[in-house]
């Protein structure tokens, strides 16, 4: 448009300024400017549908509208919301319908049924994996390894408090547990409780003091102490008192394998024997589901090998 | 131009091809009859399978399986697609080194719909000279049902290739039903009707526009060409003589007698102009519109036959022979070097294809604890396993593990675990290793998978074992 021929030939807006200032007129593509009044029109008509304008600390609402069932299972109709759209999706969309098919034939089968096959045991662990993380994960772990020895039981490795049959552990889920283990500090001396630790290390072959052993043995296996009724005289633990087994390598509450020296490994077993164990885990036949407790016992089952 | 307002937009002069008769037209024919027949007639072919489903071409995007025939792919097997680009690119650059805008002018579907559509239009409306009447005819009942009916058959034809596209993602026969009755999922009237108005719109309004204007290989593929290229062309020297073209005169009628005064062979009948799709005059030379398509070497053939003259006026040639050289020269280093690299890319597809492994092993460990301390003090890895059966038939795997002495591999009840045809399965794995063993040192292991009752091979996979210090 260098050309001064030329620039007569092209519009100009036809205003001039300063007698000879003019503006060329290049007006738009035309498909442009229709692409530019369709997407206007589209925006106004998204505007009375969907959620769009906010108006001081509300918004206006649009009229179109999402339906779903609440958790009581009443229909809720809503202002369309993504999150209304996403429960919505969750309970009538086609995966979460052949999602919800499946689950009923995991639910009907029985233990023995879906152990025995790899698809519904593939199924009920990863359905579970997301129940454990939700239910169980605060204080048994993600992976169903606590962070610290002690304060929950591991349910990686294959020592069971309260026994690994798919029934007991159900049965666990269902009416929680109560671990309970008396405070020996108020009946037995200090000197005592020393004794009977170093006994406990020999149960799962551990060094320590051979007099002290003995003498802790005879607290250990009589009525001084008891410990026997529970943790029987071999030291293997009973399940139905959820006591531990002390001849294996597993340690549920004293962090044995985390002492360094065997005086600490006998301080942290003294400790235990000293205050007792207070530990609770809850009942949850009133928060899970039939169905999920039963997801739940199968994935637990195959965390750590169950018996 | 002064005076008036000039727009500043072309508009689009419509194009009304002639037909023309002639070898290049009949192999046009030819490929369009192949590519409709294996387009509009693939997905109908029913295949016998022992698993899936009895379609010869589905890809079933659910099941997340391709089936070509007896080839299964699967999601991992992406790479082949990435080969099958490869090919189609150096296939391209090879060929259009050699012999030009050979698919554009052949084989592109803009190219071969836009003929379907000028076809149709012929078919209804006549020959050009109508064509170009009845446009500029002012609106009637004779315009009305002609150009209705263009416009109505080219929908039929769009709405066929839009649904011909569509029912390649499903069980052709039960889709067509379901499209019809209204009982097919969105994303399949979505595809249909996609496909249909592109389709209608691509071949029967923007025609050469897509070529000239719009598609990218249009552009690069002019970076391609060189001197020894085969390019359609008008031969100058021939066709304009010492003079220029002349129109046939009763003192013009014999080469000798144009000879005499000067004039070339070429006698401005326009006729390859008229057939050309794309609306250009070859005699003035090589123009990025031109897609090859050697429907003017047709029709100029024509009136040379017609004439009882030499043909080739307008031809196949190459830039090397208009500037006077010998053929073009087809072995240069270019052109060899692009044939190697397809020869190559087709041989590792093809090869890699036959490798294709009947069964799918992963294994990933658990990271979550890394390892567990067991009540006899064996520590014990847990593994996550993934087997996918693409064998056709059912598959009886038995998994064990190597390279780690001493090692236990449990798997509960799934050790030995028999999969369905096209099964996918995840499973637990468990290793255990005895206390002697102990060195602090992770170790890399093996997990093999060994069939039963069958000649495959075995397959492995490797993982790590975690061994934690004393």
């Amino acid at each position: 448009m260098a050309d001064q021929s030329q620039n007569k030939a092209v519009q100009t807006t036809g205003h001039a300024w300063d007698g000879d200032l003019q503006e060329f007129n290049n007006p738009l593509p035309t498909w442009w400017l229709w692409a530019f009044y369709a997407s206007c029109v589209f925006t106004v008509v998204y505007w009375i549908l969907y959620p769009a304008w906010p108006i001081g600390d509300t918004y206006t609402k649009g009229i179109a509208t999402t339906t779903f069932q609440n958790s009581k299972g009443e229909e809720v109709t809503m202002g369309w919301n993504t999150r209304a759209e996403f429960i919505k999706d969750m309970q009538s969309g086609t995966e979460a319908m052949k999602q919800a098919e499946y689950l009923k034939k995991v639910s009907a089968a029985s233990y023995e049924e879906i152990v025995n096959d790899p698809d519904m045991t593939a199924f009920t662990q990863s359905i579970a994996k997301v129940l454990f993380a939700d239910n169980c994960a605060a204080c048994h772990g993600v992976g169903g390894q606590p962070a610290l020895v002690g304060l929950y039981p591991n349910l990686r490795d294959d020592a069971w408090l309260w026994g690994g049959k798919l029934s007991q552990i159900q049965h666990a889920i269902v009416a929680g547990r109560n671990g309970y283990m008396p405070a020996f500090g108020e009946v037995l001396s200090n000197e005592k409780i020393d004794q009977v630790a170093n006994y406990v290390m020999t149960l799962s072959g551990l060094d320590a003091d051979a007099a002290k052993a003995s003498a802790g043995k005879a607290i250990f296996q009589g009525d001084e102490g008891g410990c026997y009724y529970c943790h029987t005289s071999a030291g293997t633990g009973m399940y139905s008192q959820g006591a531990a087994n002390l001849t294996d390598a597993v340690w549920t509450v004293a962090n044995v394998p985390g002492a360094e020296t065997n005086k600490d490994k006998i301080a942290v077993i003294s400790k235990v024997i000293k205050d007792g164990i207070q530990r609770k885990m809850p009942a949850w036949s009133e928060r899970l589901s039939e169905t999920e407790i039963k997801l739940l016992t199968v994935y637990v089952h195959g965390l750590g090998g169950g018996q | 131009m002064s005076g008036e307002t000039p727009d500043l937009y072309q508009k689009r002069q419509s194009i009304f091809p002639r037909s023309v008769k002639g070898r290049f037209r009949n192999l046009k024919w030819a490929i369009l009859a192949v590519a409709y027949g294996m387009y509009f007639l693939l997905p109908w072919m029913r295949w016998e399978r022992e698993a899936g489903p009895d379609q010869a071409v589905l890809f079933d995007l659910v099941g997340r399986k391709f089936y070509l025939f007896d080839l299964v792919v699967y999601p991992q097997d992406i790479f082949w697609l990435a080969g099958l680009l490869m090919i189609g690119a150096y296939l391209m650059f090879f060929v259009t080194g050699l012999a030009g805008r050979v698919f554009c002018g052949y084989f592109c579907f803009q190219t071969l719909w836009t003929d379907v559509f000028v076809f149709v239009e012929r078919l209804v409306q006549g020959e050009r000279p109508a064509r170009i009447r009845l446009e500029k005819q002012p609106w009637n009942a004779e315009k009305i049902f002609k150009l209705g009916l263009t416009h109505l058959l080219w929908l039929v034809v769009a709405l066929l290739t839009g649904l011909t596209f569509t029912i390649y993602w499903g069980n052709a026969p039960e889709l067509v039903v379901d499209l019809a009755t209204g009982n097919a999922p969105f994303p399949a009237y979505a595809t249909t009707l996609f496909l249909m108005s592109t389709t209608y719109v691509m071949a029967g309004w923007a025609r050469e526009q897509v070529c000239t204007y719009m598609c990218p290989y249009a552009r690069f593929q002019s970076v391609m060409f060189d001197r020894d290229t085969l390019i359609v062309s008008y031969d100058q020297k021939r066709g304009e003589g010492e003079n220029g073209r002349a129109k046939l005169g009763k003192e013009n009628k014999t080469p000798e007698e144009r000879s005499a005064l000067g004039q070339g062979d070429c006698i401005d009948c326009g006729y390859c102009v008229q057939v050309c799709p794309t609306g250009i005059d070859i005699r003035n030379g090589l123009q990025i519109q031109c897609i090859s398509c050697a429907l003017c070497v047709d029709a100029c053939d024509t009136i040379m036959d017609k004439m009882g003259w030499q043909r080739g006026l307008v031809g196949y040639s190459s830039q090397r022979v208009e500037e006077g050289g010998d053929k073009a020269h087809f072995l240069r280093p270019k052109v060899i070097g692009y044939f190697t690299i397809l020869i190559a890319a087709m041989g590792l597809l093809v090869w890699s294809v036959t490798q294709q492994a009947p069964f799918d092993v992963g294994v990933s460990q658990v990271r979550q604890p890394l390892f567990v301390k067991l009540s006899d003090g064996r520590i014990q890895n847990s593994y996550e396993v993934k087997v996918n059966n693409k064998t056709g038939k059912s598959l009886t795997l038995t998994f064990s593990v190597e390279d780690l002495p001493g090692a236990e591999l449990d798997m509960g009840k799934f050790q030995t675990v028999e999969l369905r045809p096209e099964q996918r399965l995840r499973l637990m794995a468990r290793i255990n290793l005895a206390p002697e063993k102990f060195d602090g040192k992770s170790r890399h292991i093996e997990f093999i998978a060994t069939p039963k009752n069958t000649t495959l091979q075995p397959v492995g996979h490797e993982s790590v074992f975690y061994i934690p210090g004393r």
